[in-house]
């Protein structure tokens, strides 16, 4: 039975990573995830749980264990943040284009500079195009539930493909919430030992990552983009199923209160959390407002988007994070790409809010919600000075 | 697994491009590649070895008589044997 329990959101994602039963851990401390890989470190420390903790000394080396490691037919996870993703960097697309279903959490965090350990969304913006799943958590019960749907999308016999569950750094990994934490035995009834495609041994030999010369790459790329578009199917089977067993409803886009909504917002991550709030109020004064969440980053759900916002006049979508010298953020421009080819799209604005850690509080999502229809330019940072 | 030995289109790539045979480098002719050819003077070899050793396509073999050639569906060009043969018994020539 699951249990109710007051914890650290970073604690209790470790202890979702437990329930997983990960044979090989590799991870380097880095602020804000740190907590997730120390307290699984404890937890194998502790017996209860029969892993190969690697202290690596490098991110670099820690996706390269993982890749390893899962080559093998292991279940690897690792986790991250802002400058030790971008260590990683290399590795990254290695590990997916090798088909690796490594599973990392990602405790979202600025990238430097000015340098700043505080939450935004620019350091998973840098593996946009890797091929990895990307999974976006609004609160604590979202990142458990998240950590364990994400080995079974991964190791999906049809996807094969690492993900990644991204967490607000602070916002969520440093907070403490209430939330149901699955046991043991409804976590093995959920998610069974991996079934390799194929594994690294010496009485098997197979060949991972080798050379692609010009005459193959294009294929391989194709393949490649194919299996993500399609990894959406399984996706979505392995949600309803986690709705199934546990109650709790997981879609690409979540929408709140949008029915008869002139006006739309849109996040990713946990600033949903307080537009919700924003909506409340601003409903309660009778001022048609809405909100669409984001969870499924990559693959992107485009047939999703263009039924999320059928009707809306204006659509805010926000980004906590700015494509330097772009469109403005990356949410936006794959918002408007997705519904360019629309016959009706609402307006699209762009707000650009909580970089490097500012905080986004009810009052302005209201103050959002008010100026809509009035944004100069594709898009804005909302509230910067001068 | 059954495959073919190169896959020709996208569907038929293996998830990860992962090969399932051992030896199957020898499919791949990089002969190709070459612009300039090794050629062994043997007067001068002193059947050493060091360029049988050294070449990275381990495509130079030993005849019967103990004296060594490229074998050039795989030899690349690189002139390593003639830069490492000390007694100078390869010249690396132009092709074509
Ligand atoms: S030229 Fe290079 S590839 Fe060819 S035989 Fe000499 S060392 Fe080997
Ligand atoms: S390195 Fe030169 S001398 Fe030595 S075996 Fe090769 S050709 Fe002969």
């Amino acid at each position: 039975m699951s249990k109710r329990i007051g914890m650290e959101i970073a604690l209790a994602a470790a202890e979702a990573v437990a329930l997983c039963r990960p044979d090989v851990i590799a991870a380097y401390p880095i602020t804000p995830n740190t907590h997730i890989p120390e307290h699984l470190s404890d937890i194998v420390a502790e017996g209860r749980l029969d892993a190969e903790f690697i202290c690596v000394e490098s991110e670099h080396s820690a996706m390269s264990a993982c890749a390893g490691a899962s080559g093998t037919g292991a279940r690897a996870f690792t986790a991250t943040s802002s400058q030790g993703l971008l260590y990683m960097d290399e590795v990254l697309g290695i590990v997916s284009s090798m088909r690796l279903p490594v599973v990392m959490a990602i405790g979202n965090r600025a990238i430097s500079g000015p340098i700043n350990i505080w939450n935004d969304h620019s350091d998973i913006m840098t593996m946009r195009d890797l091929g990895w799943l990307s999974l976006f958590a609004a609160n604590g019960q979202e990142a458990v539930d998240m950590m364990i749907q994400s080995f079974k999308i991964a190791e999906d016999a049809a996807v094969q493909l690492p993900i990644n569950v991204n967490l607000d750094g602070f916002q969520l990994t440093h907070m403490v919430e209430a939330l149901f934490l699955p046991d043991q035995k409804e976590v093995d009834r959920f998610l069974p030992r991996r079934k390799p495609y194929a594994a690294l041994h010496p009485d098997h030999p197979v060949t991972m990552g080798a050379l692609g010369m010009p005459d193959i790459f294009t294929e391989a790329t194709k393949a490649r983009d194919q299996a993500l578009v399609d990894s959406r199917k399984v996706i979505l089977k392995v949600w309803k199923e986690w709705e199934k067993q546990f109650g709790r409803r997981y879609e690409p886009i979540e929408a709140y209160k949008t029915k008869g909504a002139d006006v739309v917002m849109m996040t990713m991550g946990s600033m949903g959390e307080t537009a919700e709030i924003a909506v409340d109020e601003l409903r309660k004064d009778g001022v048609p407002v809405g909100l669409l969440k984001l969870k499924l980053w990559r693959p992107f759900p485009f047939e999703e988007m263009k039924k999320a916002v059928r009707g809306v006049k204006t659509l805010i979508v926000t980004d906590r994070c700015c494509s330097l010298g772009g469109p403005g953020g990356p949410l936006a421009a794959e918002v408007r790409s997705a519904l360019y080819a629309e016959a009706a799209r609402p307006v699209i604005e762009n707000a650009l809010i909580g970089l490097g850690g500012r905080d986004v509080t009810v009052d302005d999502f209201k103050q959002m919600f008010r100026q809509a229809g009035k944004s100069k330019g594709i898009y804005e940072f909302y509230g910067v000075r001068g | 697994m059954a495959q073919k030995k190169w896959p020709e289109t996208w569907q038929e790539v293996t998830p990860g491009c992962m090969i399932f045979e051992g030896g199957n480098s020898r499919e791949y002719h990089t002969g190709s590649w070459r612009a300039q050819r090794p050629v062994w003077d043997n007067a001068k070899c002193i059947k050493c070895g060091i360029c049988y050793i050294f070449c990275p396509e381990a495509c130079v073999k030993e005849d019967a008589r103990g004296y060594f050639a490229a074998d050039l569906d795989y030899c690349k060009g690189c002139g390593i044997c003639a830069h490492e043969c000390w007694p100078g018994a390869i010249t690396m020539i132009e092709e074509g």
